[in-house]
């Protein structure tokens, strides 16, 4: 796996303090959100435990001894899910999250174009050799859980492009 | 009360009159006494009191009986009192108006008012002794020399509470003694800010002819100092006229200096300037914040000004936000990064002001923070500058 490219604000201190001023807050959460998409996405995490990875290079650079605070993690958090990019899997405690890089609909096209590249249409095939089968293994979304899948899958088959076979098959049309 | 004699209201050649007071009425101790409306008067050895219907009736009670004053206020339908402590009576004295009393003091009543003054003059007479230096008289000589070894280190209440009188006594001169020296300062100083005029005149004069560092300092440091004529409350009267002139005074004091120190000054750096500017007429907190208040209804070219965390400062009118926000951002590019302290190091002003003027920057979204445990430090804010995601 390739180093991972981190932007030119993790090594910039206030970037692990909460700005005051909103207007320079919203560019720096910004700035937050995609670096923890982009982190997530190249180590293909599919999920994040807060109190991990706080301590993980993600939210913490050991270069400069900066950590980003916990509040401010979950300030990040919060971001990203109204983006809609995480789900709380507990969302009292708010302890674990489910992150997706990308949208279950970005993922359904992004399965479709690869079905429809490959002549799979009016295909069935198991969404285990979809995500991890020999065939994919170039692909973004091979290695990808089970839940992300099945609700990708679901947005494909909202508009008529797939239909569901129980919980391990799949027809597309 | 049977420490009081008979007297012919007199004085004694060596005596002098000191204070004069009507409308007093004596107790004995808490009880009513027959003189009731008489005149006190204060000399250097004794206390009378003259009735004031029957001038044949006068009173008097030596200053060495006394051992310590103590004023009461006066009250709801009470007459402010000077309680008098005295020693006890002397077995030989003149004959008196009461034989004998219970009581170890007596109180004076002042009907008509006047006992502050009447206080303040008492202990100092008190405090003077004078009694003591002009004991020419052999009886008394002889009463002193027997009383002598006994009446210096008396034992029991009265002795602690001379003790506390000689103490209370002591600290009483050293005061005065204090104040006596400010008080030839105050006399002087208008001389010295006299003094430092001219000789700022002189070295203004010569300009030309001086050329090393300090004489040039030492000139400027006169130049700031002195306001010829100072506003007063004596030359401007009270109230909004006298704040209004004051407000002038000290836009045309604070003009210069705040040029030289990047255009504002905190409101106790104000204070303290315009202080030693004055010399001896010293303005107080009240009279400087209520003049600055003035200022821009005024219209004078300073103005005051009140920053979101409650400090105050003085700044010139030329010198808008927008400058303030230009030249801090300047400095925190030129360093890189920089904390108030560093700030107020590099631009020289107070760590207060730096404080102001790097939060002012940062809502004006040119700075941004880094907070960590070492302290707040100050960076240009690349957030709005560079690309979210670096091309």
């Amino acid at each position: 796996m390739a180093e991972f490219q981190w932007p030119w604000q993790y090594n910039f201190p206030p970037f692990f303090t909460i700005q005051p001023n909103k207007d320079t807050q919203a560019k720096q959460l910004e700035a937050w959100c995609l670096l923890v998409l982009s982190y997530c996405r190249h180590r293909r995490q599919y999920s994040l435990d807060v109190t991990d990875a706080q301590d993980s290079p993600l939210f913490h650079n050991k270069k400069i001894d900066r950590k980003l605070p916990l509040d401010a993690v979950y300030t990040v958090l919060e971001e990203l899910r109204k983006k809609g990019n995480i789900e709380w899997t507990d969302p009292k405690k708010r302890n674990r999250c489910l992150i997706m890089w990308r949208t279950p609909e970005e993922w359904g096209k992004i399965i479709y174009q690869w079905v429809t590249s490959n002549g799979m249409n009016n295909t069935v095939c198991t969404t285990y050799e979809l995500v991890n089968g020999d065939d994919t293994t170039s692909q973004e979304f091979h290695g990808m859980e089970s839940w992300l899948l099945t609700r990708a899958l679901q947005t494909l088959q909202l508009e008529r492009k797939a239909e569901l076979m129980g919980s391990e098959g799949v027809k597309f049309f | 009360m049977d420490r009081f004699v008979w007297t012919n209201g007199l004085l004694e050649p060596h005596e002098d009159l000191k204070a004069q007071q009507h409308g007093i009425k004596i107790y004995d101790g808490e009880d009513k006494t027959p003189f009731e409306y008489g005149t006190l008067i204060l000399t250097s050895h004794r206390l009378i009191w003259r009735d004031h219907k029957r001038s044949d009736c006068v009173l008097a009670l030596p200053l060495s009986q006394i051992v310590f004053l103590e004023e009461t206020e006066s009250g709801l339908g009470k007459s402010a009192k000077i309680v008098v402590h005295l020693n006890p009576a002397s077995p030989n004295r003149p004959p008196g108006p009461v034989a004998s009393s219970q009581n170890s003091y007596i109180r004076l009543s002042f009907k008509d008012a006047g006992e502050t003054e009447f206080h303040r003059r008492f202990t100092e007479e008190l405090a003077r002794r004078s009694w003591e230096m002009t004991q020419a008289d052999p009886a008394q000589q002889q009463q002193a020399a027997q009383a002598g070894p006994t009446g210096a280190r008396r034992a029991g209440i009265v002795g602690i509470e001379r003790k506390l009188e000689q103490k209370r006594k002591e600290t009483d001169q050293t005061i005065s003694v204090a104040f006596e020296d400010l008080s030839n300062l105050m006399e002087k100083a208008k001389d010295m800010v006299g003094l430092s005029k001219t000789i700022a005149q002189k070295i203004q004069d010569k300009q030309g002819a001086i050329s090393e560092d300090e004489t040039v300092q030492f000139k400027s440091y006169l130049l700031s100092l002195g306001i010829p004529n100072p506003v007063t409350r004596e030359t401007h009267g009270s109230g909004t006229n006298y704040h209004m002139q004051l407000a002038k005074e000290l836009s045309q004091v604070l003009q210069q200096p705040l040029q030289e120190c990047g255009g504002m000054m905190s409101l106790a750096d104000v204070y303290c300037r315009v202080n030693r500017a004055r010399g001896m007429e010293l303005l107080s907190p009240d009279d400087l914040l209520n003049a600055c208040k003035l200022l821009e209804a005024l219209n004078l070219p300073i103005r005051l000004r009140e920053f979101d965390s409650g400090v105050v400062v003085v700044q010139l009118v030329s010198h808008s936000e927008e400058e303030v926000v230009r030249e801090t951002t300047r400095l925190v590019e030129e360093s890189g990064s920089l904390t108030a302290e560093e700030l107020s190091r590099v631009a020289s002003f107070s760590v207060m002001l730096a404080k102001e003027k790097l939060l002012t920057t940062e809502k004006k979204g040119l700075l941004c923070r880094d907070d960590t445990v070492e302290g707040l430090r100050f960076y240009p804010n690349l957030f709005m500058t560079k690309p979210v995601i670096e091309a």
